[in-house]
């Protein structure tokens, strides 16, 4: 293996790039993800079509012509590194699949349950924050579980973009060394090394909230 | 004072009429049964009350707010006007504990000990202190009916609805729930409404009877004349059918 020796720092540098892509991206786009779910079942006719629009519009374009839209497009205006523009793109584009899984975890809700807590007193975003949402993503847990794996093998688009990432660095390895296939495996198994414990501990805390229900 | 006034209050669904020329009156701390025949508006009207359910036309006027007016903060309404379920509405993902102390944390701000033990004395005067760190999928429809009381009463509210608060629960859980509302009317000053079709229950503890079909009040009387004597064919009718079962 001393293909993986004589590149490990570079490896290790696609690698970070990768997690941390990946690490901003999953949050960026729960969050993002939460609030167009929201915004789909209000009763404002506004919210609800802005969210839509925003899902439609994520949802039904690749990944790769969003991603060179901020790289190309955006960059011009607002200066950025390949790493940032492909980032955004990748939160942009999962938040929309994101948004889908939370609204159909929040309209398995019963609406009673929204009911009680409006006539209790409380505010469309108390009742949501504290009795709806929590109910809401256990519900989505397996379905968010599949979009965040494919958030993290999705971020091999910023090798598009010189994004330094795992794909990136690979690439160049392949392309130096000629061991092309060596190289692919490596790199398919950091991404392993990512993916792997995500989806174990997805399945963890799926078992984990059906026991407790 | 009146503490609910409907003024010629209409409500569709589409093209339903819904609630039709409703006019009533309830005065504070007055306990009202409302029962008819199934589909008649009885539920639909008590959800007007607080807001769930929006009127057409007319002016509804609650606790000195009308509600029919855009420019109406409806959870003021709400702080002050409880609502019993008949499918509970509990919070499933709270404890018993917690579905009474988080509106009074929430909307109230009330003090943390304090709204600790109002919890506890409600749990208690409903019987279900036992039950305080239960989660609701643990209990039995009776008692999370009760609890459902107890987290209304937390509130501390100036008026209570109950819509068909014994419909989903099994015959024997129905006297419990019934014995805690009594209470209520007994020793509270509340104004209470209840949708319900225990008569006995009515009989026991109403000050006046509502009578309503297809979405009109039709009879408004004092539970003793409504019971002695209804006046309307609908409603005699409707008596008869229920005291026979």
């Amino acid at each position: 293996m001393s293909l993986f020796e004589q590149n490990f720092s570079v490896f290790l540098q696609g690698f970070g790039h990768t997690l941390l892509a990946s690490i901003f991206a999953l949050v960026g786009s729960l969050i993002l993800g939460t609030i167009f779910a929201i915004m789909q079942v209000t009763n404002s006719r506004t919210a609800r079509s802005i969210g839509n629009i925003y899902v439609q519009v994520f949802r039904n374009i690749p990944l790769l012509i969003i991603t060179l839209f901020f790289y190309l497009a955006v960059a011009k205006v607002i200066k950025m590194t390949g790493f940032t523009a492909g980032t955004i793109a990748l939160t942009l584009y999962t938040s929309a699949f994101i948004a889908e899984s939370v609204r159909a975890g929040i309209l398995s809700i019963e609406a009673g349950q929204m009911e009680g807590a409006r006539a209790n007193g409380l505010t469309f975003g108390q009742a949501m924050r504290v009795i709806i949402l929590p109910q809401a993503f256990k519900v989505a847990i397996p379905s968010l579980g599949n979009q965040f794996i494919n958030l993290v093998k999705n971020s091999s688009i910023l090798a598009f973009v010189g994004g330094l990432d795992l794909m990136y660095q690979g690439n160049i390895v392949a392309a130096n060394s000629f061991d092309t296939f060596t190289t692919y495996i490596i790199i398919g198994l950091f991404y392993l090394v990512i993916t792997l414990p995500l989806s174990y501990y997805i399945q963890h805390l799926e078992h984990k909230l059906k026991k407790n229900a | 004072m009146s503490m609910i006034e409907f003024k010629d209050v209409q409500k569709y669904y589409g093209d339903f009429h819904a609630l039709h020329d409703v006019n009533l009156k309830i005065d504070a701390g007055e306990t009202v049964v409302l029962i008819g025949p199934s589909g008649s508006g009885k539920s639909t009207l008590i959800r007007t009350i607080n807001g769930l359910e929006e009127i057409e036309e007319g002016q509804l006027l609650v606790d000195g707010f009308d509600l029919h007016d855009p420019k109406t903060d409806i959870n003021k309404i709400r702080k002050n006007v409880g609502m019993v379920f008949q499918h509970f509405n509990l919070y499933n993902n709270k404890t018993v504990l917690e579905n009474i102390m988080l509106a009074p944390r929430l909307v109230l701000h009330r003090d943390e000990a304090e709204n600790k033990r109002i919890a506890m004395e409600l749990l208690e005067q409903v019987g279900l202190a036992d039950k305080a760190n239960s989660m609701p999928a643990a209990l039995s429809g009776g008692q999370k009916q009760r609890v459902a009381i107890a987290r209304s009463l937390a509130m501390k509210p100036k008026a209570l609805l109950f819509d068909e608060p014994t419909s989903a629960l099994d015959p024997e859980m129905i006297g419990d729930v019934l014995d805690v509302m009594r209470d209520i009317a007994r020793d509270s000053d509340m104004t209470l409404l209840v949708v319900t079709h225990e008569m006995s229950f009515a009989k026991a503890v109403a000050d006046r009877v509502i009578f309503m079909a297809d979405g009109r009040i039709l009879e408004d009387s004092s539970t003793e004349a409504f019971f002695e004597n209804p006046t309307e064919p609908r409603a005699k009718k409707f008596l008869s059918q229920v005291e026979h079962h």
